[in-house]
C-alpha cells in the first residue's frame, strides 16, 4: 500500500475520500454510480450501461477471484467471459484490492486488466459511505479520481447515450447447432451486454444486431429485442421513433432496462428519474396479478410513470421495495418490457419466463 | 395467505445443549414462537432446557419442561390438541421426534398439521438413499453412496468405491459416528461404533480437499424462491461445516459460479417441496466446475442461525410465518422495517465463524479434527476485510489468542504433520508455519486450505513484522499503524510487536490507545442493514471496523460528551464448557429490565448462536468483541449512564477492574469487591475476619510450604489457580507425585494470579446459594442442594431445588454467612456463592459477585425472576423483596446436566472437578422422584427394562449402593457385577451374576466361566451401567474407563457416581413413566 500513489475521490456535493490509485493512473471524472452485488465485478466493468460512469462497489473485498480470459467464441466473436470488448466504466472505486487472487479461471489480476484497458481506480475508499451520498443526492452526482501529483481538474458532465456503445453497423449469429428454420431476432443494440446476445442464439434463434439508431422494420424478423444500454431515455428518439413503426407490425417485441424505457416511450409512457436507482442484483419485483416474485438483477436510473401507461397497456411487474413499475405489457399484442436482465442472474419460476415467453411467441 | 384454522400451535425445542445442537435452536425458537404470537396464535413449547430464553414467560403461552421424546410429545399432543406442529425449529431432536410422530399416526389421528415443510420432504432429505434417488430425477450431482445396514456390507461397498471412503450414520445430528476410513481395519472400527447410533450406514467416496460451499435457501408455497446468503469454508472439505472456519459471503467463486450453485439449489429445493427454511452443502471442485451435493437439511441449523446473524435476514422467524402459508412478499424485511422479505441480502462487509473447542477439559480424546463435530461453541466476527475478521474471531473464542499473531508460542512438534493433520490449534499452526518461513503454497499442499486466505493471512504475518522493527509506537509510521489496525490488530498485538515484553502488557496497551487517539485512529460503527446501503434504513445492528471513514449513526452518537440515558449490558461470548446458554438469558432478561425502565438497551456480544444478539433485544446491538480495548471504544462513543458486567459470566467480570481504572461507570456491585471475591487470596480473608469456616487453603510459592501445608492437611487436594470458571485447570491431588506434576500445569495458565492449594473434603454435601443483593442486603435467595457429593463440578452436578435432605439449622447457618459476606463485599446485583456442609458444619469454597449457571434454573422454579430483581438493585431502583411466601414451593425442581461424551471418541466419561458437561436441563415435578425421571430422561437417560451392570468402587461406595441394588432385585432387575461387587453383594444377600473384566479374558479359567462385561455391553444386553470409579486419579487404560467408554460408544445409559445412581434407582422403582405428570410450567 505504501509504494501506490495516493489518490482522492472528489464529489460534486464537497465531500472527498482519501485512498491509493488502482490500475492507471489517469485523473478521470464522470457520473457516480454504485453495485451492491457482491461478485461480478468483471461483468460490471464491460457493461456498457456503465459507459463512462464511476462505478463503486459496496462488498468490500474485490480482486478475489482474477479475471477471466478474454477468451471470444470462434463463430460469433462475442466474448466468452465478459459484457463487451473494452472496459465500460470511467473509474472504478473500492475499498480493499486483492492482488492475489484465486480462481481456477483467472488469467491475470484486476490490476493487470485495468492497466491493460486504461482503467483508473481507487482503493481504500470508506464504500458504503460513497454509496450513501450517491443515494440520497438529489438528481446525479458527479465525481472524479484526483490522483496525487496530478493537475485539479473539473467534474465531468458529459452525458452517455447509445451512440457511444451501439455496434455501427448491422452483425449476424446463429446457433452453433441445429438445422431447419430459424427465427429472426432483431436485436437493437443500445449498449447490449454479449450475455444478453448468447442467450438469445443460445435459445436457437438468429440474431440480427441492428444499432440502436438503425431502421430495421423493412427487413425480415420474427421479433425485436431492445437492449440495455446507458442514457436518458428521453433522449433516445430516434429509437423511439423506430420502435413505433415496428410496433405497428405487431411482432413480438421484447426490451429491457433501456430497451424497456424505450418501448414504453414507444408505447407512449413517460419516463423519470429514480428518485433512488435500481443498482444490485437484489431487486425483488412482483408479477402483478400472481403471487409469483422474483429477485431480479437492475441497474437503473430511471422509470415508468405508471399514471402514463396507456389503457391498452398494463404493469407486468412491481418493484416491491419501492414499488416503482419494474415491467409493462401490452394487454393483447405481445410486447412485453422489463427493468431486469433477462438472461443474467434471474431466478425466475422454472416453468414460464418472460424470456421463453417471448421466445415462443415467436 | 394464512391459514386461519391454525389457532395452536406445537413447537418442539431442541432440548438440552449438546455438540452438535446447542443455542442455534433457543434462537430459532424464540423467533418461531414470536413469528405464531404476533399472529395471534396461541403457543405450546416443548422443551426441557430451562435456562433458555424460548421457555421464558411471554415467549410461548404454555411450557412444558418435559424430554423432546415421541412418547411425551404425544401426551402433550392429546392434552392440548393443537391444530399445527412446529418440527424444524428444535434441530435434529425435533426433526426427528416429528417423524417418529408421523410414521406412527399420531399426527394424524390428533388432526395436527406439520407447518413447513412436509414430513415427506423431511424424509427425503434424511435418508441418503432416497434423497440421492430424489436428486437423480433432476439430474443433481450426489456423492455417490451405498446405504448399508451390516458391516460387511460397509466393507464391500468401500471395496468397490475406493478407499478413502467417508462413513455417516444416517439420522444423526452433526455428523456422529461418521468419519473417514483409509483402509478396512479403520472402516470396520468405525462402522461397529455407527451401527449402534443407526441402523443404516452410508459409505460414500471421499471428497476430501474440495471446498466446502454453503447456501440457505427459502421456499413459499407458492414457490417463490430466494437464497439469502452463501458461504464458504476456510477449511477444505472433510473437516466437518461446524468445525470449520466459515465465511460469508463466499470469497473465491466468480458470479458464474455463485450463480451455478444458487441455481442448482433453488431447483432442488423446489423438487424437494421445501416450505420454509433450508440448507444445501456442496462439496465444489478447485478446478472446474464440477460439484456434489453434501446434504440438505430440511430444517433450520447451525449454519441458518449463523447466515441470520451474518445477513441481518431472520431466517427462523420468516420460516416460522412461511409455514402459517404467507408468502415471501407479504412478510416485511425486519432490519429495514419498508421493504419486503421477499429479497437476496446484499452485505458490504464480510463475516467469519470461527468454532470454540474445549478437548483439553477431556483426557484421553483425540484433538484431531475431521468429519465429526467436536466443537462446543462459535463465534462470528464481523468487519470490512479478511484479515480483521479472522483476528477478531481469534480472539473472540476466548482462548488467550490476541489474534493470529502475537500470541503465546505454541509448541509444534513437527509442523508438516500438524499441518497435515488438524487439530483444534490448526489457525495457529498456520501462524507457526508463516513465521518459520514457510510459503502458502507449502502450506496449501499439506492444508488443502484456498490460497486467497493464505494469502490473506501472510499478509498479517508481515504486518506484524513491520511493526515489530519499530521500538516506539511515535516512531512507527502512522500509515502503518492505520494498515495495523485495517487488518484488525488489536492494541496489545500492536504493543507487543513494539514494546516486545519489555513492559506491562496493560500499561503498554494503555499507551497504544492514548497515542491512537491523540492522532484520531479510531474505528467506526457500521450498520448491517441488509443491503449495502442502497436504501436508508432504522437498523440497530452495528459493528466497529477500521475500514471506513464515517460513522453511519454518528448523529445519534454522544458526541457532546453528555451522558446518555443508556445502558451497555456485556454478553457471554462464545458458548464453552461452563458458560452457555444461562448467561445468554441473564443478558436477554437484563436487557429487557433496562428497557422497562425506561433505559436504551445496549448489547455487546459475538456469539451467533444466542437470542441476545437478536437486534430485536436491544436499542443497539454491537455485534463485537468483549475485550477492554472494543468496550472502551463502544463506551466512550456511547457515553451511557453505566455498564453491566455481572450477567455475562467470566468474560465481562474479568474486565471490571480494567474498564473501573479507566473511569468506565460499572453499575452494580463495586469492581474493587468484584476483585476482592475473585481474588482468592482476597477473598479468603475477609471470609477469615468475618469468621466463617472454609476449607484450609494457602498460597503456593515454594514447594517446601507445599509439603508443610500438606502434612498438615493431608491429602487429598484441590489445586487451582484464581480467576477461573468452570474450574479450568483445577485438580484434585491424592499424592505428593499428583501434585508436582499438575503444579507444572497450572502456572502455565496464569502467571499473573497466584496457585491456591485447599484441603479436598470428602463426603460432603455441596450447596448453591444464588442470590440478589442491593446495597449489601440480601433481597432474594435461592439455595439448591446438589443430588452428587462435593467433588463433582457444579456444573455437571445433579441440582435439586428447594433442597430435600437440608436440615433447617444448616439453611439458617447458610443464610447467616451469606447476609454476613454480601455486607462485607457491599453486593449490589446478582450473586452466588458454593458451601460444603457436613452434618451442620458448613464451609464456603467460592463466591462469584455475578449471575451464575444456576440463576435461570432457580428463576423460573421460584417464579421471580432474579435477574430482574438484580437489575433493578443495580440501576439503584431499590425493588421491594419478594414475600416470604413465595420461597415456600410445593413442588421440586431438578437440573441434571447433559454429556457429549459420545462425540468425544476416547474421552473417559467420568465426572470430577473439572467440568465436562455441554448443557442441561431442569424439569419440576410433584415429588423429588418425579422431577429426577423428568429430567434424567430428558438429557437421554431410559428406564432400564432388565439388565443392570454394577461395578461400585470402593467399600463406602458399594455400601452406599446396597439398599438401592436390593430394591432392584426386589423390582425384579437382574444384575451384573464385577468381582468385588458381586461378591459383596451376594455376602449382602442381593442376588448377582459375577461377570468379568476385559483383562479377565486372558485367564482361560475365568474367560471360560463368566461373561465379559464390555462384550455384554457391545451386544447391547445390559440396559444400564453403573460404574463408580475409586478415584479421581488420571485415566488409564483401566478396564473401567473400557466398560464406561463401551456404555457411551454403544449408546447405553451410564452413571459413574453412586449417590445419583441410588437417587436414580429409587425413582424409577417407586414410579412408572405412566405416573409422569403432563403439567405445564404454569400448572406449578
Amino acid at each position: 500500500m505504501e509504494n501506490r500513489t495516493k489518490a482522492t475521490l472528489c464529489l460534486d456535493n464537497g465531500q472527498s475520500f482519501e485512498g491509493y490509485a488502482l490500475g492507471c493512473t489517469d485523473t478521470v471524472s464522470g457520473e457516480m454510480v454504485f453495485s451492491t452485488a457482491m461478485t461480478g465485478y468483471p461483468e460490471q466493468l464491460t457493461d456498457p450501461t456503465y459507459h463512462g460512469q464511476i462505478l463503486c462497489l459496496t462488498y468490500p473485498l474485490i480482486g478475489n477471484y482474477g479475471m477471466p480470459s478474454e477468451d471470444t467464441c470462434k463463430k460469433s466473436g462475442l466474448m466468452k467471459n465478459y459484457e463487451s470488448e473494452k472496459v465500460q466504466p470511467s473509474g472504478l472505486v473500492i475499498f480493499d484490492y486483492c492482488e492475489d487472487y484465486s480462481n481456477w479461471e483467472a488469467v491475470k489480476s484486476l490490476e493487470q486488466w485495468m492497466k491493460e484497458q486504461g482503467l483508473t481506480g481507487i482503493m481504500g475508499v470508506d464504500t458504503r459511505e460513497v454509496a450513501k451520498s450517491i443515494r440520497d443526492a438529489k438528481g446525479p452526482l458527479r465525481g472524479r479520481i484526483q490522483i496525487e501529483g496530478a493537475e485539479a481538474s473539473g467534474f465531468s458532465k458529459e452525458v452517455f447515450g447509445p451512440a457511444d456503445v451501439a455496434c455501427k453497423e448491422v452483425v449476424s449469429y446463429s446457433p452453433c447447432n441445429g438445422c431447419g428454420p430459424r427465427k429472426k431476432v432483431v436485436l437493437v443494440d443500445c449498449g447490449v451486454k454479449h450475455s444478453v446476445i448468447r442467450s438469445i442464439v443460445k435459445s436457437g434463434c438468429d440474431v440480427i444486431r441492428v444499432p440502436y439508431n438503425y431502421d430495421f422494420t423493412s427487413m425480415e424478423y420474427d421479433g425485436v429485442f431492445v437492449s440495455n444500454g446507458p442514457g436518458d431515455p428521453t433522449l433516445c428518439y430516434e429509437t423511439v421513433a423506430i420502435l413505433k413503426k415496428a410496433m405497428e407490425q405487431g411482432k413480438p417485441m421484447f426490451g429491457y432496462n433501456l430497451g424497456f424505457l424505450l418501448m414504453a416511450r414507444a408505447a407512449g409512457c413517460e419516463t423519470k428519474r429514480l428518485d433512488r436507482a435500481h443498482r444490485s442484483a437484489n431487486q425483488p419485483v412482483r408479477e402483478n396479478g400472481t403471487n409469483r416474485a422474483y429477485i431480479t438483477s437492475q441497474n437503473a436510473g430511471y422509470t415508468v410513470v405508471e399514471a402514463s401507461v396507456p389503457a391498452d397497456w398494463e404493469v407486468y411487474f412491481t418493484n416491491l421495495n419501492d414499488g416503482a413499475v419494474d415491467g409493462i405489457r401490452h394487454k393483447t399484442l405481445p410486447f412485453m418490457g422489463m427493468q431486469f436482465d433477462p438472461a443474467v442472474c434471474v431466478r425466475l419460476n422454472d416453468d414460464m419466463t418472460p424470456f421463453k415467453e417471448f421466445i415462443q411467441k415467436l | 395467505m394464512k391459514d386461519n384454522n391454525i389457532k395452536k400451535v406445537l413447537v418442539l425445542g431442541s432440548g438440552a445443549l449438546k455438540i452438535g445442537q446447542a443455542g442455534e435452536f433457543d434462537y430459532s425458537g424464540s423467533q418461531a414462537l414470536k413469528a405464531l404470537r404476533e399472529e395471534g396464535i396461541e403457543t405450546i413449547l416443548i422443551n426441557p432446557n430451562i435456562a433458555t430464553v424460548q421457555t421464558s414467560e411471554q415467549v410461548a403461552d404454555k411450557v412444558y419442561f418435559l424430554p423432546v421424546t415421541p412418547y411425551f410429545v404425544e401426551k402433550v399432543i392429546k392434552k392440548e390438541q393443537p391444530q399445527g406442529i412446529l418440527l424444524s425449529f428444535g434441530g435434529q431432536t425435533a426433526l426427528n421426534c416429528g417423524v417418529e410422530l408421523f410414521r406412527s399416526g399420531v399426527l394424524e389421528a390428533n388432526d395436527v398439521k406439520v407447518l413447513g415443510t412436509p414430513v415427506q420432504a423431511i424424509m427425503d432429505t434424511e435418508d441418503r438413499e432416497r434423497f440421492n434417488e430424489k436428486l437423480a430425477q433432476i439430474n443433481v450431482n450426489t456423492i455417490r453412496s451405498h446405504a448399508v445396514e451390516t458391516v460387511e456390507d460397509a466393507k464391500k461397498a468401500a471395496e468397490e468405491l475406493g478407499y478413502p471412503v467417508i462413513v455417516r450414520a444416517a439420522y444423526a445430528l452433526g455428523g456422529l459416528g461418521s468419519g473417514f476410513c483409509d483402509n478396512e481395519e479403520e472402516l470396520v472400527t468405525l462402522c461397529e461404533s455407527s451401527f449402534s447410533f443407526s441402523p443404516q450406514v452410508l459409505v460414500e467416496k471421499s471428497l476430501k480437499g474440495w471446498k466446502e460451499i454453503e447456501y440457505e435457501v427459502m421456499r413459499d408455497r407458492y414457490d417463490n424462491c430466494i437464497t439469502v446468503c452463501n458461504m464458504e469454508n476456510f477449511d477444505p472439505l472433510g473437516i466437518h461445516t461446524g468445525e470449520s472456519i466459515v465465511v460469508a459471503p463466499t470469497q473465491t467463486l466468480s458470479a458464474k459460479e455463485c450463480n451455478h450453485l444458487k441455481e442448482l439449489a433453488i431447483k432442488m429445493v423446489r423438487h424437494l417441496g421445501i416450505v420454509g427454511e433450508c440448507n444445501v452443502q456442496y462439496a465444489y471442485d478447485t478446478k472446474s466446475m464440477d460439484y456434489y451435493v453434501i446434504e440438505v437439511n430440511a430444517r433450520l441449523s447451525r449454519s441458518s442461525a449463523l447466515a441470520s446473524k451474518a445477513t441481518g435476514y431472520p431466517l427462523a422467524f420468516v420460516a416460522a410465518k412461511i409455514g402459517l402459508g404467507y408468502s415471501l412478499f407479504d412478510i416485511r424485511n425486519s432490519v429495514t422495517k419498508e421493504t419486503p422479505a421477499f429479497f437476496e441480502p446484499a452485505l458490504d462487509y464480510v463475516v467469519a465463524k470461527i468454532p470454540r473447542w474445549d478437548l483439553s477439559k477431556f483426557n484421553g480424546v483425540s484433538r484431531n479434527i475431521g468429519s465429526s463435530m467436536k466443537s462446543v461453541g462459535e463465534v462470528m466476527a464481523i468487519g470490512r476485510n479478511f484479515e480483521e475478521i479472522i483476528q477478531k474471531g481469534l480472539r473472540m473464542i476466548g482462548q488467550g489468542a490476541n489474534g493470529f499473531v502475537g500470541n503465546k508460542e505454541l509448541k509444534v512438534d513437527d509442523i508438516d504433520k500438524a499441518l497435515h493433520e488438524p487439530t483444534d490449534n490448526r489457525v495457529f499452526v498456520i501462524s507457526k508455519a508463516l513465521q518459520a518461513g514457510y510459503t502458502v503454497e507449502q502450506i496449501h499442499d499439506l492444508t488443502k486450505i484456498d490460497l486467497w486466505f493464505l494469502n490473506k493471512l501472510q499478509g498479517i504475518v508481515n504486518t506484524y513484522k513491520e511493526m515489530q522493527q519499530h521500538e516506539h509506537i511515535e516512531e512507527m509510521p502512522l500509515e502503518l499503524l492505520k494498515k495495523a489496525k485495517i487488518q484488525g490488530f488489536s492494541d496489545v498485538q500492536i504493543a507487543l510487536a513494539v514494546y516486545k515484553n519489555n513492559m506491562d502488557l496493560e500499561e503498554a496497551e494503555d499507551i497504544i490507545r492514548a497515542f491512537r487517539n491523540a492522532n484520531y485512529i479510531r474505528p467506526v460503527v457500521k450498520q448491517i442493514d441488509t443491503l449495502a446501503g442502497e436504501y436508508p434504513a432504522k437498523t440497530n445492528y452495528l459493528y466497529l471496523t477500521y475500514g471506513g471513514e464515517q460513522n453511519d449513526i454518528e448523529s445519534e452518537l454522544a458526541a457532546d460528551g453528555r451522558q446518555q440515558n443508556s445502558v451497555i449490558v456485556l454478553g457471554s461470548g462464545a458458548y464453552r464448557i461452563g458458560s452457555s446458554v444461562e448467561f445468554d438469558w441473564c443478558s436477554v432478561n437484563t436487557l429487557q429490565t433496562v428497557r422497562k425502565q425506561g433505559y436504551k438497551g445496549i448489547m455487546i456480544n459475538y456469539n451467533p448462536e444466542t437470542v441476545s444478539t437478536d437486534y430485536d433485544m436491544c436499542d443497539r446491538l454491537y455485534f463485537d468483541e468483549l475485550t477492554f480495548e472494543r468496550v472502551m471504544d463502544i463506551y466512550e462513543m456511547e457515553n451511557p449512564h453505566g455498564v453491566i458486567v455481572s450477567v455475562g459470566g467470566q468474560i465481562p467480570n474479568n474486565l471490571a477492574l480494567r474498564l473501573d481504572r479507566h473511569r468506565v461507570s460499572i453499575l452494580g456491585t463495586k469492581a474493587s469487591c468484584i476483585d476482592k471475591a475473585e481474588d482468592r487470596n482476597k477473598f479468603s480473608s475477609i471470609v477469615d475476619k468475618l469468621g466463617i469456616d472454609q476449607p484450609k487453603w494457602k498460597e503456593l510459592s515454594t514447594f517446601d510450604e507445599v509439603d508443610k501445608f500438606i502434612d498438615e492437611v493431608g491429602f487429598p487436594v484441590l489445586v487451582r489457580p484464581s480467576y477461573v470458571l468452570s474450574g479450568a485447570a483445577m485438580n484434585v491431588c491424592y499424592n505428593h507425585e499428583e501434585l508436582r506434576e499438575f503444579l507444572g500445569l497450572a502456572a502455565e495458565v496464569s502467571e499473573k494470579h497466584p496457585v491456591v492449594i485447599s484441603e479436598f473434603m470428602q463426603r460432603c454435601k455441596e450447596i448453591e446459594f444464588d442470590a440478589v443483593a442491593d446495597g449489601g442486603e440480601v433481597i432474594a435467595y435461592a439455595i439448591s442442594e446438589h443430588v452428587e457429593f462435593a467433588g463433582v463440578h457444579s456444573g455437571d452436578a445433579t441440582i435439586q431445588f428447594p433442597p430435600q435432605k437440608l436440615y433447617v439449622e444448616t439453611v439458617r447457618r447458610i443464610k447467616k454467612i451469606a447476609k454476613k459476606i454480601a455486607s462485607a463485599l457491599e453486593i449490589t446485583g446478582p450473586f452466588n456463592i458454593q458451601f460444603l456442609a457436613k452434618d451442620n458444619y458448613i464451609k464456603v469454597i467460592e463466591c462469584n459477585l455475578r449471575a451464575s449457571r444456576s440463576f435461570p434454573f432457580v428463576s423460573k422454579i421460584l417464579k421471580i425472576n432474579m435477574i430482574e430483581l438484580a437489575t433493578k438493585a443495580m440501576l439503584g431502583l431499590k425493588p421491594a423483596a419478594p414475600a416470604k411466601s413465595a420461597f415456600d414451593l410445593d413442588y421440586v425442581g431438578i437440573k441434571s446436566s447433559q454429556f457429549s461424551f459420545s462425540r468425544l471418541q476416547q474421552a473417559d466419561p467420568v465426572l470430577g472437578v473439572d467440568m465436562h458437561s455441554t448443557g442441561e436441563v431442569g424439569c419440576i415435578g410433584d415429588d423429588f422422584n418425579e422431577a429426577l425421571l423428568k429430567s434424567l430422561m430428558s438429557v437421554g437417560y431410559s428406564i432400564p427394562k432388565k439388565n443392570i451392570l454394577i461395578s461400585s468402587g470402593d467399600a463406602l461406595q458399594k455400601a452406599d449402593l446396597l439398599n438401592a441394588c436390593r430394591l432392584l432385585v426386589s423390582k425384579g432387575y437382574k444384575l451384573f457385577a464385577t468381582a468385588g461387587t458381586q461378591r459383596y453383594l451376594v455376602e449382602n444377600e442381593v442376588p448377582a451374576t459375577r461377570i468379568i473384566w476385559p483383562e479377565d479374558l486372558q485367564n482361560p479359567e475365568l474367560a471360560g466361566k463368566y461373561r465379559n462385561a464390555v462384550e455384554m455391553v457391545q451386544n447391547k444386553e445390559i440396559d444400564l451401567v453403573i460404574n463408580i470409579p475409586k478415584n479421581f486419579t488420571h485415566r488409564e487404560l483401566t478396564n473401567g474407563y473400557l466398560v464406561r467408554r463401551a456404555a457411551i460408544d454403544y449408546n447405553i445409559p451410564l452413571i459413574t457416581n453412586a449417590r445419583l445412581a441410588t437417587a436414580f434407582i429409587r425413582a424409577f422403582c417407586s414410579m412408572d413413566v405412566d405416573d409422569i405428570q403432563i403439567k405445564s410450567w404454569d400448572q406449578y
